[in-house]
């Protein structure tokens, strides 16, 4: 290792594990059950969340071994679609909408505002409660033998034609989405309101204000995803005909209910991930973000337009072509923001003092599969070519791109990144390094080839299909196995580290944000005294001269 | 653009050839595939260069090279490069888009009208002249084809990738989609909207025919009665034409040259008569009562299947002269083939389609 590489790595020599800290604070089972701590509250959102994770990653094993072959020869039919049914469902409702914001976003919204908690400690513990149930109700549907919907719970399918655990699993999400709701208002009344003294706006680190963003998005869109899943109910329960054409209702509303709700899903997904990467590139180039109230802006602006272009989710299903028109052009300013994004991260590196720690390697994937991912987004906004492009395998690797290339490296990021804070100690280096790379080759291996599918036309749901389609089938199931590998690593190493990694000290990054300038992991009240902002959110100058200071007075 | 077409022609035989392409097998497909190409290569452009940057600054300004960084506020000039260039690039792509969504959308006006009718888990498509197949479409080279289409359940969505044309079919209401096929062969047919158990078995084969082979497959196929006299009984068969009989003296109006025309409704609105509105019509007539009649007509909401108010509609659309060349020549011959409409009550009951 070069001497550069020490600047940044503990000095075990010195550093110590605190001897209080909100970990042994309190003890028992109940201390955690009943806490009020944000940041105990983040760990048991992280435990659970992995959890699901891997529930989900298996039902994608599971998919992908299906489509080894062309027939449906593993399973049958209706049992594959209740497998694509299950990932959808438990990846999108219990893994990426919380994945971010309910651990990272907890944790560090308050230390990042140098408040003591947030503002609303017994809702975000009930927040939490709310996301369990909601999980123990899907876990129950997939018990007693599944639900085959897909995660859109599409109508009049999912509302007349389906026998499986509908009303268990849409109980499920819809209780699940008061979790996001609350946590949403609960960073929104943080942010306004419990910032310290010195911390304006433009003080705020990204991180913070990618959150405040999707936390708009959580608390103005979950409310209608819920007013639809409370529709498919009553109709399947009651058959009240909202949606049923032969009692005078609309199929089509369903979807314009469903997709003003997940369309703006996916920028809660992805925005408190693009905060993540915002401060890992900060870091680890040791330079302020380029731009930074244009990134700020961006995200705001992305927050905005993304409840203006739900309709691209349905530019086959007849609606009208002037409508088309306008959504199909708001769909392209949307694009804009997020393009902004990736030139101010590419250029935060310039003039930099660079290395390459694992969040690094992890920002890195994230900007390249998002750059796909978002470049091929463009494709499905162009009118003409979403026709022939929409329901088939080119949107299957589109989402993944951004939302797992997006949000899952930025998840994984993110943790490495805070590892260290939130447990007090450091992960195996080298063995992270090899996680990183492992899934970012997985991962194209993975959905690369779903792009060529989509174009040649294999439509996604399908548990059968053309044998022609084989050879990228067989490819994109190889990516699988070697992206699966990719997050088992993390899983073991974090978890070996958790008793065996290095003290990781205060600050082991050397980073600005005011959770560095705490021990790790933090005591229970975060803060000793209320601290002071007094300098911008990556002023790299002030922490030189604070740590210079430091030296001083210990010397 | 400015390529050869020499060129252009050897790439996109390659490309088609290389199996990580579809056929072109529509009019349309060229054109979608000429925006696929430019977002291809915007992509590729784009990744590229944000691949160049990290890997440039990475190699540059690595700890080991610039041990110090240097704070940089930001840049307008560069920040509004990086804005307007994407925003103009994009605009392109919109306008580009939507101009080929335009075209896939609306049907020319003289096109060959078939239906088709999505249901769990079948297609089955409905000639004009009474040909009926199922997970199957045969259609003539060279011609516009409309397809006029209705699910009979839930949601399918009808795809020809090979065409690069793809249309949700859904409960409750007519969508249409055209093509023009240019090469005879067999192309595959997909149900592309998630609909239940056997979605993935929702698949079937467009059979592209030489006018001439189209003609004969017609007369091979033919079940005898076309769409129209098989509405035609219905029509008689269900006791339309007790009301709609014509007469001065009728109780409903007279649905001759109806379609096409607009309409005015008691409540003094102005309709125009569509597939979809004579539809309707026939389920839900409370809502749509002509002007100068009484709400007496009932609903055959629950009576009629989808592929019989097909029949009905065209039947409807045949009442007329100025309807289109295509359709007028197919539905008058075998109208004036039609057997004399039985007197209410002889009908046999099978006649009705459930
Ligand atoms: C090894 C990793 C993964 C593989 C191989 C994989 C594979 C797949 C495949 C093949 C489908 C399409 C199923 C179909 O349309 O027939 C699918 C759908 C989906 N995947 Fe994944 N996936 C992976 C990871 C993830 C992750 C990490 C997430 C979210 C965090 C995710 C979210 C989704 C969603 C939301 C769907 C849509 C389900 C639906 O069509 O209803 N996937 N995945
Ligand atoms: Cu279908």
């Amino acid at each position: 290792m070069s001497a550069q590489t020490i600047v940044s790595l503990p000095d075990q020599s010195t550093a110590k594990m605190p001897k209080r800290h909100y970990i042994n604070n309190e003890h028992g089972l109940l201390s955690w059950l009943l806490t009020g701590d944000h940041k105990r509250i983040a760990i048991l959102y992280l435990i659970s969340i992995t959890f699901f994770f891997f529930i989900g990653g298996a039902f994608a094993g599971l998919i992908r071994l299906e489509l080894l072959t062309p027939q449906s020869d593993l399973v049958a039919a209706d049992t594959y679609n209740k497998f694509f049914t299950m990932h959808g469902i438990i990846m999108i409702f219990l893994f990426l909408v919380p994945s971010v914001p309910a651990t990272l976003g907890n944790f560090l919204i308050p230390i990042m505002l140098g408040a003591k908690d947030l503002a609303f400690p017994k809702i975000n513990l009930l927040s939490w409660y709310l996301y369990l149930a909601g999980g123990i109700f899907t876990l129950t549907a997939l018990v007693l033998g599944g639900v085959d919907t897909g995660w859109t719970f599409t109508t009049p399918l999912s509302t007349h034609y389906l026998n499986t655990h509908v009303i268990t699993t849409a109980l499920g999400i819809f209780v699940a989405g008061f979790s996001s709701i609350f946590t949403g208002l609960n960073f929104i009344v943080t942010i306004h309101r419990m910032r310290c003294p010195g911390m304006t706006w433009f003080k705020m680190p990204l991180f913070v204000w990618s959150h405040y963003a999707a936390s708009l998005l959580m608390v103005l869109g979950t409310p209608v995803l819920a007013i639809a899943l409370v529709l498919v109910l009553l109709e399947r329960l009651f058959g009240i005909g909202v949606f049923d054409p032969t009692k005078g209702g609309d199929p089509l509303l369903f979807q314009h209910l469903f997709w003003f709700y997940s369309h703006p899903a996916v920028y809660i997904m992805i925005l408190p991930g693009m905060g993540v990467i915002s401060e890992v590139i900060a870091t680890f180039s040791r330079k302020r973000v380029f731009g930074y109230s244009a990134v700020a802006f961006s995200s705001v602006a992305i927050a905005l337009f993304g409840f203006f272009v739900w309709e691209h989710h349905m530019f086959i299903m007849g609606v009208s072509n002037y409508s088309a028109l306008v959504f199909s052009l708001l769909t392209m300013l949307v694009a804009v923001p997020s393009a902004i994004k990736v030139f101010n991260w590419s250029f935060t590196l310039q003039k930099g003092s660079i290395t390459f720690e694992t969040p690094m390697l992890y920002a890195f994937a994230f900007i390249g599969l998002f750059t796909i991912g978002g470049l091929t987004g463009v494709f499905l906004g162009a009118l003409g070519m979403d026709i022939h492009l929409t329901e088939t395998y080119f949107i299957v690797a589109h989402f993944h791109y951004v939302m797992v290339g997006g949000m899952l490296m930025a998840f994984l990021a993110g943790i490495h990144f805070w590892w260290p804070k939130m447990t007090g100690r450091m992960y195996p280096e080298s063995l992270s390094k090899l996680s990183a790379v492992t899934s970012f080759i997985g991962f194209n291996l993975t959905f690369m080839p779903q792009f060529i599918l989509g174009y040649l036309g294999m439509p996604r749901r399908y548990a059968a299909y053309p044998p022609e389609f084989q050879v990228l089938n067989v490819l994109s199931t190889a990516g699988a196995t070697v992206l699966g590998v990719g997050f088992l690593l993390p899983l073991l190493y974090l978890g070996w580290s958790l008793k065996y990694g290095a003290i990781a000290g205060n600050n082991p990054w050397q980073a600005t944000g005011l959770e560095w300038q705490i021990q790790s992991p933090p005591p229970t009240e975060n803060f000793l005294e209320t601290p002071i902002m007094d300098h911008e959110a990556y002023d790299y100058e002030w922490l030189a001269n604070k740590t210079k200071h430091e030296v001083t007075t210990v010397g | 653009m400015g390529i050869s077409p020499v060129l252009w022609q050897f790439l996109t035989n390659w490309l088609h050839g290389s199996a990580l392409f579809p056929a072109e097998a529509s009019s349309i497909s060229p054109w979608v595939d000429a925006l696929y190409f430019f977002l291809l290569l915007m992509t590729v452009f784009g990744v590229v260069l944000v691949g160049a940057l990290l890997t440039f600054f990475s190699v540059r300004y690595r700890r080991e090279r610039s041990p110090v960084a240097t704070q940089v506020e930001g840049s307008t000039l560069l920040e509004a490069t990086w804005t307007i260039i994407p925003l103009a690039i994009f605009l392109l792509v919109f306008v580009w888009g939507a101009l080929l969504y335009f075209r896939i959308y609306n049907p020319p006006t003289n096109a060959l009208n078939i239906y088709v009718v999505g249901k769990q888990w079948m297609w089955k498509a409905e000639h004009p002249g009474g040909q009926h197949e199922i997970n199957a479409l045969h259609v003539p080279m060279g011609k516009p084809v409309q397809l006029t289409m209705i699910s009979q359940d839930v949601f399918h969505s009808f795809s020809i990738p090979d065409f690069r044309v793809k249309r949700e079919v859904i409960p409750g209401r007519y969508s249409t989609v055209w093509f023009e096929a240019t090469r005879p062969g067999t192309y595959h047919l997909f149900c592309t909207q998630y609909c239940g158990t056997q979605h993935s078995g929702m698949i079937g084969e467009v059979t592209v025919l030489t006018p001439v082979d189209y003609q004969k497959w017609l007369h091979e196929s033919t079940s005898g009665m076309s769409l129209a006299q098989n509405g035609e009984r219905l029509f008689a068969s269900m006791g339309c034409n007790q009301c709609h009989s014509g007469t001065a003296a009728a109780r409903g109006p007279n649905l001759a040259g109806v379609y096409g025309s607009k309409l005015t409704l008691t409540d003094g609105s102005q309709v125009l008569v569509t597939d979809a509105y004579l539809r309707d019509a026939i389920l839900s007539p409370s809502q749509h009562v002509t002007a100068g009649f009484a709400p007496i007509m009932p609903t055959y909401q629950g009576q009629i299947s989808e592929d019989g108010l097909i029949d009905l509609v065209e039947y409807i659309k045949g009442l007329q002269s100025n309807y289109r060349v295509q359709q007028t020549l197919v539905t008058s011959t075998s109208s004036d083939a039609a057997p004399k409409t039985p007197e209410p009550g002889t009908t046999t009951p099978e006649m009705v389609k459930p």
